[in-house]
């Protein structure tokens, strides 16, 4: 843990239950569009660049809305086992995956 | 009238200048996988002559080329079956086939294209001249549950072989009657990836994910059903992450062996092809994508799944080892030789370029704009079994 999340934690004591999604901070721009262009090329070797599916689901807003939040950021850092989605935690961070997962959810940037 | 002849001639010979008839050996055609279209290449002047659009979803896009060498048909991500005229460059018809396509493969006849598809899962033919849908093989392996296909390749006798991924099987579709297919049915294993079919188009191979191991199946003798080769490959140990699916397809036999990646190990395997048993492994610098053997055999070049695909490995045959090493660009994400192998083409994705190397020297000699490209196929395959 980086002392930065580190002392954030201590901060919300108590109150660490409240919502991650609120506590992380998105990913600077130009890491948004490195994060968006990993989705779109290499998770895309599997789920398609249109994320319409392949090999791997479909990661359009309709096929994830349903899903919990926090499976599919599990989903991301760690992988399935048993599947080929392999974990992608080495290229991001967890809030980092969140920050996809939130994108997808939206409908993925461009 | 004299002057009225002389006119005409001139008319001739105008028209003549302006389309020089020409052949289609050293021609081919460069995906770009982010706009729909291709770029359409000379391997003789390695420069690119023509760029078409309008293909749809070329993500993840593949082509395969009428006997004559004249027309590439498309195979793009959205089910779109596109026929494309290398010569005059344009786009002689396009249909959307399915929802979810992965790649095709054209009968021995040339009379046949078929399209494999995720969703809805199976296959289809269509006539090769006109694109009109003759037949189609849902791949419903049990009742209700249809399953991906892939690593369909031609065999003879309009024959197609081909796996399921859901279903853990190869199936054989036989294509004499193009109306009637008539399928056979084969277990294989867990998880095949995608397929190839050996030089002589004897042998199917579908390589497993979900377990250590490849599915052979002898299309002479298919009666004798799928065998498992390299069984256990992976000695137990882990698998290392793979960030990327590797492709079979594509000739990776050579002076009597077959070079196959491993998954989930930065191995290339070595199998005889006489015995099929494992004479050896290579170690590469990453997971291996495309194995692919230079026409004569002596090289074989591999790329890499994400994070790796900078690099390049090229294996020497008779040394049985990696003798160059090379990063040529970002996003390599594959290779293709001129027909007898002095040249390579790779693509560089985000370099947006397709670079073109010597491959005896290793020395770049050339590139072509292009935006994303990915696939990269010249007109010889139209020649080659199981391209």
């Amino acid at each position: 843990m980086s002392a930065t999340k580190l002392v954030f934690a201590l901060f919300l004591g108590s109150t660490a239950t409240i919502a991650s999604v609120q506590a992380v901070a998105s990913p600077d721009a130009a890491r948004q569009r490195e994060l968006v262009h990993l989705v779109r090329q290499d998770c895309g070797s599997c789920h398609g660049m249109t994320l319409q599916g392949g090999l791997g689901p479909a990661l359009l807003p309709a096929n994830l809305k349903d899903k919990p939040m926090e499976g599919l950021v599990a989903t991301i850092y760690y992988g399935r086992p048993g599947t080929p989605m392999p974990p992608w935690r080495q290229f991001m961070s967890e809030a980092e995956a969140e920050w996809v997962v939130q994108q997808l959810l939206n409908g993925f940037p461009h | 009238m004299r002057s009225i002849l002389s006119f005409f001639l001139i008319l001739i010979l105008a028209a003549c200048a302006a389309t020089p008839q020409r052949g289609t050996g050293d021609l081919g055609l460069v995906i770009e996988r982010a706009n729909g279209h291709v770029t359409l290449v000379d391997t003789t002047t390695r420069q690119a002559y023509a760029r078409i659009g309008g293909l749809g979803d070329l993500s993840h896009a593949s082509a395969v080329y009428s006997r004559d060498g004249r027309y590439a048909y498309v195979f793009g991500r959205d089910g779109g079956l596109t026929k494309v005229d290398l010569l005059e460059a344009r786009i002689v018809k396009r249909v959307i086939q399915s929802g979810n396509a992965i790649g095709g493969s054209i009968s021995q006849d040339g009379r046949i294209v078929v399209a494999q598809n995720y969703t809805p899962g199976g296959i289809k033919a269509f006539d090769a001249e006109t694109l009109e849908l003759l037949s189609e093989v849902p791949a419903e392996y049990a009742p209700g549950q249809f399953s991906k296909v892939v690593g369909l390749a031609d065999s003879s006798g309009n024959r197609f072989a081909y796996a399921l991924f859901d279903g853990g099987e190869i199936w054989v579709s036989d294509f004499s009657n193009p109306t009637r297919p008539l399928t056979q049915r084969f277990p294989a294993g867990r998880q095949p990836y995608d397929g190839l079919v050996t030089p002589d188009g004897r042998y199917f191979l579908a390589g497993l994910f979900g377990e250590d191991g490849v599915a052979m199946l002898d299309l002479w003798q298919p009666e004798k059903g799928a065998r498992k080769i390299l069984e256990n490959y992976g000695r137990g140990q882990e698998k290392l992450p793979v960030f990327k699916m590797p492709h079979l397809r594509g000739w990776s036999v050579a002076q009597g062996k077959a070079y196959l990646p491993a998954i989930g190990r930065h191995e290339v395997l070595v199998v005889d092809v006489a015995t099929w048993k494992e004479v050896g492994r290579i170690p590469v610098r990453s997971q291996p994508v495309f194995v692919m053997a230079r026409p004569d055999g002596r090289q074989i070049w591999v790329n890499f799944a994400f994070p790796d695909n900078a690099n390049v490995d090229v294996i020497d045959t008779l040394a049985g080892q990696v003798v160059h090493r090379m990063s040529p660009g970002k996003g390599i994400l594959h290779m293709e030789f001129t027909p007898r192998g002095e040249q390579v083409w790779l693509s560089a994705r985000d370099d947006n370029k397709v670079l073109i190397y010597d491959t005896a020297s290793f020395q770049r000699i050339g590139e072509i704009a292009a935006e994303s490209p990915s696939g990269i196929f010249f007109t010889t395959r139209a020649a080659r079994i199981g391209f």
